[in-house]
């Protein structure tokens, strides 16, 4: 147990100490996301029967910034030590795999956590935003901030240049989230996208947490809920094999 | 009793790159033992696979009898590793780096022996100091901190005085020499061979992947090669008896081959009888470089 608490305080360390960087920065990008989708569609976009845009659109952008910030803390820690040579340290280390895998993870969440709940609390200075459910809203965000922090461990794994990264999350995380509802309802899009978006799992991280705060959702919350539970089992395990096997990282 | 570290018939391949090729090699419990070879031998690939960094191809390894692969764990707390290159986390300081390394082992409040290793390896000035604030022989000797901070029975240092200056050079040798003498089985890899020769009991020669020498230092020069006095003689031409000895002619200097001490004896009565007086003398004794240099050229042909 020590050997995992330690590196999961090295990893809660290392973006305490440029937490500007990594909490404070995120925190305001979304609070200006709120602001100009605020202003610029709150007239056009029919959401739920007595729900504003504004309360629609916070919970998403909570969301969104807990998911992005689990992703980022766990691919750039791993590619900073990879690319700095100073993994060696983790790799000579008796460090289990799975403490290893859950020490990334588990911190990834409490980052996420961390800029979400930034934006929620600044978004409660300005909006009444009441959450009705708050344990399912706990529990997508932990599912959720866990799943990308093990995407976040594969990508690190797998990426040898910060470019490689950066395409990882460019090409697949942020259009992901983009497209998965954060703002606008599934039920406002042509029925072709809203069938696509059935195959983006982000879309049912989303629904599920909003659920939480409004007990309404396009898909039922338990149907997102498993889907979100097996893409975690699935990338989890997959994360775990190829720290098993030294993927890239014992040659 | 069980060996330190035990390598059974290790390869390893790179794609086409062949790295190592069946290597066998025992090192016992509290030796002081040098890999010694050229660049590119193998000595860091083999490092790497005893310390986990890297997977060999065939063969397995164990440390104080623990499997590197199936017991990875066990044999990774028996071991602690200096890697050659000068890798630092530039987000903690030297204390706090050491903390988080035992962290990493399961060793808690580990202050004391921290203390220990920072004086030791007179650290202490640097101790609350940011890693990328310190020189590179600074960072050298956190390297080889990191690697002690769960006081591993085997100590493996990769090329540890590669670019370091005299005084820590001094520093990092008396220490270890005093591990070495508490029991610690210490493995070195080194281009400096006089360092191999002041320290180590045994060695290794890699030579393309391969183990072309094992044995001790005194046994290897002594079965290699044989002393050898150097003369620079009054005339200079060379008596008929004493030319099938004649190793080399540079100059006046003339350097004949003797097999013990009493062919110096036959070599000044030869030399008497000629009428030819000794000007200078000198006698030379091998040391590991010869040893090296020899194998090193000895393995070029067989190796084809």
């Amino acid at each position: 147990m020590t050997g995992f608490l330690t590196l999961l305080h090295k990893e809660l360390a290392r973006f305490g100490k440029v937490s500007l960087q990594t909490v404070l920065a995120p925190i305001i990008a979304t609070l200006l996301y709120l602001l100009i989708f605020f202003q610029v569609l709150e007239k056009h976009i029919e959401v739920y029967p007595d729900i504003s845009y504004i309360l629609f659109l916070i919970p998403g952008l909570v969301m969104m910034s807990i998911l992005q910030n689990a992703f980022a803390n766990a691919s750039s820690s791993l590619i900073q030590s990879k690319i700095s040579g100073n993994i060696v340290f983790i790799l000579v280390s008796p460090l289990s795999y799975r403490e290893i895998f859950f020490a990334y993870v588990l911190a990834s969440v409490i980052r996420g956590f961390l800029v979400g709940l930034g934006v929620y609390l600044v978004a409660l200075l300005f909006f009444s935003v009441p959450v009705s459910l708050p344990l399912w809203a706990l529990l997508f965000a932990i599912i959720g901030s866990a799943l990308l922090g093990a995407l976040g461990v594969i990508a690190g794994i797998w990426a040898e240049k910060i470019d490689q990264l950066a395409a990882f999350q460019n090409f697949i995380i942020l259009p992901l989230t983009l497209l998965s509802g954060v703002f606008y309802p599934l039920h406002s899009l042509p029925l072709i996208w809203r069938q696509l978006s059935h195959f983006n799992p982000f879309f049912y991280m989303i629904d599920g947490f909003r659920y939480g705060f409004f007990g309404v959702s396009d898909v039922s919350p338990y149907i997102s809920l498993i889907i979100v539970s097996s893409c975690f089992l699935v990338v989890s395990s997959l994360a775990i094999q190829l720290l098993r096997n030294g993927y890239k990282l014992r040659h | 009793m069980i060996p330190a570290i035990e390598i059974k018939h290790v390869s390893k391949h790179f794609g086409t790159v062949r790295a190592l090729t069946d290597v066998n090699l025992e090192i016992y419990k509290g030796e002081f033992f040098a890999l010694l070879g050229p660049n590119g031998a193998g000595k860091t690939t083999l490092i790497s696979i005893i310390a986990g960094l890297s997977i060999a191809s065939k063969g397995s390894i164990s440390v104080m009898g623990h499997d590197v692969i199936t017991q990875y764990r066990d044999a990774r707390r028996m071991l602690g590793v200096v890697p050659q290159e000068l890798v630092f986390d530039p987000f903690f300081t030297v204390r706090e780096a050491l903390v988080i390394q035992s962290g990493y082992y399961g060793v808690k409040n580990n202050d004391r022996w921290i203390d220990e290793i920072i004086n030791n390896l007179d650290l202490a000035d640097k101790a609350n100091t940011n890693m990328r604030a310190l020189s590179g022989g600074m960072k050298r000797r956190v390297l080889v901190a990191q690697a002690l901070v769960h006081k591993p029975p085997v100590i493996i240092l990769d090329e540890p005085t590669a670019g370091v200056d005299v005084a820590l050079r001094q520093t990092l040798w008396r220490f270890i020499k005093q591990l070495n003498q508490d029991g610690h089985t210490i493995i070195l890899t080194t281009h400096y061979l006089e360092e191999a020769e002041a320290l180590c009991n045994r060695v290794a020669m890699l030579k393309q992947g391969r183990i072309v020498a094992l044995d001790s230092i005194k046994n290897l020069i002594g079965r290699i090669l044989n002393h050898s006095l150097r003369l620079r003689l009054s005339s200079s031409q060379l008596p008929a008896a004493l030319t099938k000895q004649l190793i080399s002619k540079i100059g006046d200097y003339h350097v004949l081959k003797i097999d013990d001490y009493f062919q110096v004896e036959s070599v000044l009565a030869v030399l008497r009888k000629a009428n030819i007086q000794v000007l200078e003398m000198q006698l030379l004794q091998p040391d590991l470089e010869d040893v090296f240099v020899n194998m090193m050229n000895n393995h070029e042909t067989e190796s084809k």
